[in-house]
């Protein structure tokens, strides 16, 4: 369904040099599959979502959707083929209303599409519909939003950037069941899933682990499970003596 | 009545008038009535001394309209109208005015329209008005808009001034005069395109204790355009102020954005905050993932900033 060959990314750094963030990249993510992406943070995995979306361009490599090359197509042509991307942290809109955002996903939903979207992910319709997608929303929320846009366009592939973060612990199980039901088993769809949640993993028909731009490891939850577990525990042990300077998420 | 199809076009666009709307109405085209209709309520009559009318909103009249657009199509005419509106104790009315000007020649055509609102105890008034330009020719179309608003002791007025597409040269002069208890809230929503040129004035004196105003205004300037927005809050009484001035700024326009606060009284209470900026980024981004091309989705951020 979708295949990445031979994919990096560099980005320009301030002295002039160019700094390479995903090295030679191979991938396949098969339709009626869930992938979870995890990793260490500034792993690549954001920019590995954004180089598939078309946000970011490659230095070198093809991806291919379905046989068909769209290395050199742009985000919109990447979105009308049918790849969707739910943003880490979603851009907000002084004006633009959720009713507006979620009409662009699909021009075709009614006043019930509109209403079922919200509260697949929790929000209450009569709340929220009519309100700017603007400061007055909070990052949770943002990030409810969000995910129903992405599952309002209905793509072929389907990208969730830490869908988790931000959102509370009632929901995220409420999300989860969602893209589960949506996605698996779906011959016509795949969803990838970037994320640091332990819970998410489980569920996911395979993860693939990246590392400083590569891949690392990947394989089913009972395969990977045993490579990373010591590894994040041992990480929570240093962080809880103040030994290391970041948190894991 | 059947309008023609530039009448019916300007007028839709200006007020959302397809056919002639009931209630008070009076239509002005090329400096003359068009149609003029009062109700049982407000009453519409010429001014006897200069060019306009005069609308009389009965005290205690709720829940009624009054369209007042106007329209010009003839080629170098330089339109001059004063309007007063006295709107009558506890009455609640909403106002329809606005002006479209087409112009397919070389000569300039514009509008100055003079509005002076006396709105007496206790009445609330909603009052809207679009300005837009359209026509193929090179001469200029030029709107200038004087508004007075006027507000007795516990009165209530909302103000949308919105200039949509298409005019070239605006000069925009709105000041409030607020007593006791009044509410004030001009929204004004402006876009500029080309190489046109628009500068807004407002100044609203809160006069009366525990009065308030609201001054919000969003542009967009785009290509060469020029923009200035000039607003003053003054706070004579105990009473609350706010200007918010927030611009998107693209291509090679000039914005410049000076709001200003005066208190004349300790107990006033102040605050203004002005943001101009180009369309983010991420903005264009989020929605050309949603489908749209890069024109479409800059439309639609610019629609919804300004709506």
């Amino acid at each position: 369904m979708l295949r990445l060959e031979q994919v990096s990314m560099s980005v320009n750094q301030n002295n002039g040099d160019n700094k390479e963030i995903l090295h030679n990249i191979d991938l396949e993510f098969d339709a009626g599959k869930l992938y979870a992406i995890t990793g260490p943070n500034g792993g690549g995995k954001t920019s590995l979502a954004k180089v598939i979306m078309g946000i970011y361009g490659l230095s070198s490599g093809r991806i291919y959707l379905n046989d068909e090359d769209i290395t050199d197509l742009t985000v919109t042509e990447r979105a009308r083929k049918g790849i969707a991307y739910a943003f880490q942290q979603p851009p907000r809109f002084k004006g633009l209303t959720v009713s507006d955002l979620l009409k662009i996903a699909d021009s075709e939903l009614d006043i019930i599409g509109l209403r079922k979207s919200l509260r697949d992910v929790g929000l209450c319709p009569e709340d929220y519909l009519d309100r700017d997608v603007g400061p007055g929303l909070s990052g949770g929320e943002m990030k409810r939003i969000e995910i129903a846009q992405v599952l309002a366009r209905r793509a072929t592939v389907s990208i969730f950037d830490e869908p988790e973060a931000g959102v509370d612990l009632w929901t995220i199980q409420r999300l989860i069941g969602i893209i589960v039901n949506r996605y698996k088993d779906n011959p016509n769809n795949t969803a990838i899933i970037i994320t640091h949640n332990e819970n998410v993993l489980p569920i996911c028909d395979e993860i693939i682990v990246l590392e400083e731009g590569r891949i690392r490891s990947r394989g089913t939850y009972e395969e990977i499970w045993p490579l990373i577990r010591d590894e994040i525990e041992c990480k929570r042990r240093l962080e809880c003596r103040g030994e290391m300077g970041y948190e894991i998420q | 009545m059947k309008f023609s199809e530039i009448d019916a076009s300007l007028l839709s666009t200006i007020a959302n008038i397809t056919e002639v709307p009931s209630g008070a109405v009076n239509i002005r085209k090329d400096g003359q009535p068009l149609i003029r209709m009062s109700s049982p309520n407000i009453t519409i009559n010429p001014k006897q001394d200069k060019p306009g009318i005069d609308v009389i909103v009965k005290p205690g009249t709720k829940g009624e309209s009054v369209h007042i657009p106007v329209i010009v199509t003839k080629a170098g005419l330089q339109d001059l109208v004063y309007n007063t509106f006295e709107i009558g104790e506890d009455a609640d009315v909403t106002i329809i005015a606005g002006c479209g000007i087409h112009n397919d020649s070389h000569q300039n055509s514009g509008h100055d329209g003079i509005h002076e609102f006396i709105i007496k105890p206790g009445a609330r008034v909603r009052y809207v008005e679009k300005h837009y330009g359209a026509g193929s020719g090179s001469g200029k179309r030029v709107l200038n808009p004087t508004t007075i608003v006027r507000m007795g002791r516990g009165s209530y007025a909302e103000m949308e001034l919105v200039q949509i597409r298409g005019v070239d040269d605006t000069y925009r002069k709105t000041m409030g005069y607020m007593e006791d208890k009044a509410y004030l809230k001009i929204v004004e929503r402006l876009l500029t395109h080309n190489e046109q040129k628009a500068q807004s004035e407002i100044e609203i004196n809160i006069e009366g204790q525990d009065a308030s105003a609201q001054i919000l205004s969003r542009s967009v300037a785009q290509d060469s355009s020029y923009q200035v927005f000039k607003a003053a809050m003054i706070g004579k009484a105990a009473c609350t102020g706010h200007v918010e001035c927030d611009s998107i700024i693209m291509g090679n326009a000039i914005i410049k954005a000076i709001p200003s606060l005066v208190a004349e009284n300790s107990e006033a209470v102040l605050t203004h905050e002005a943001a101009i900026g180009k369309i983010a980024g991420e903005q264009l981004i989020k929605l050309m993932s949603l489908g749209l091309t890069e024109t479409e989705a800059i439309n639609t951020i610019i629609e919804g900033f300004l709506r």
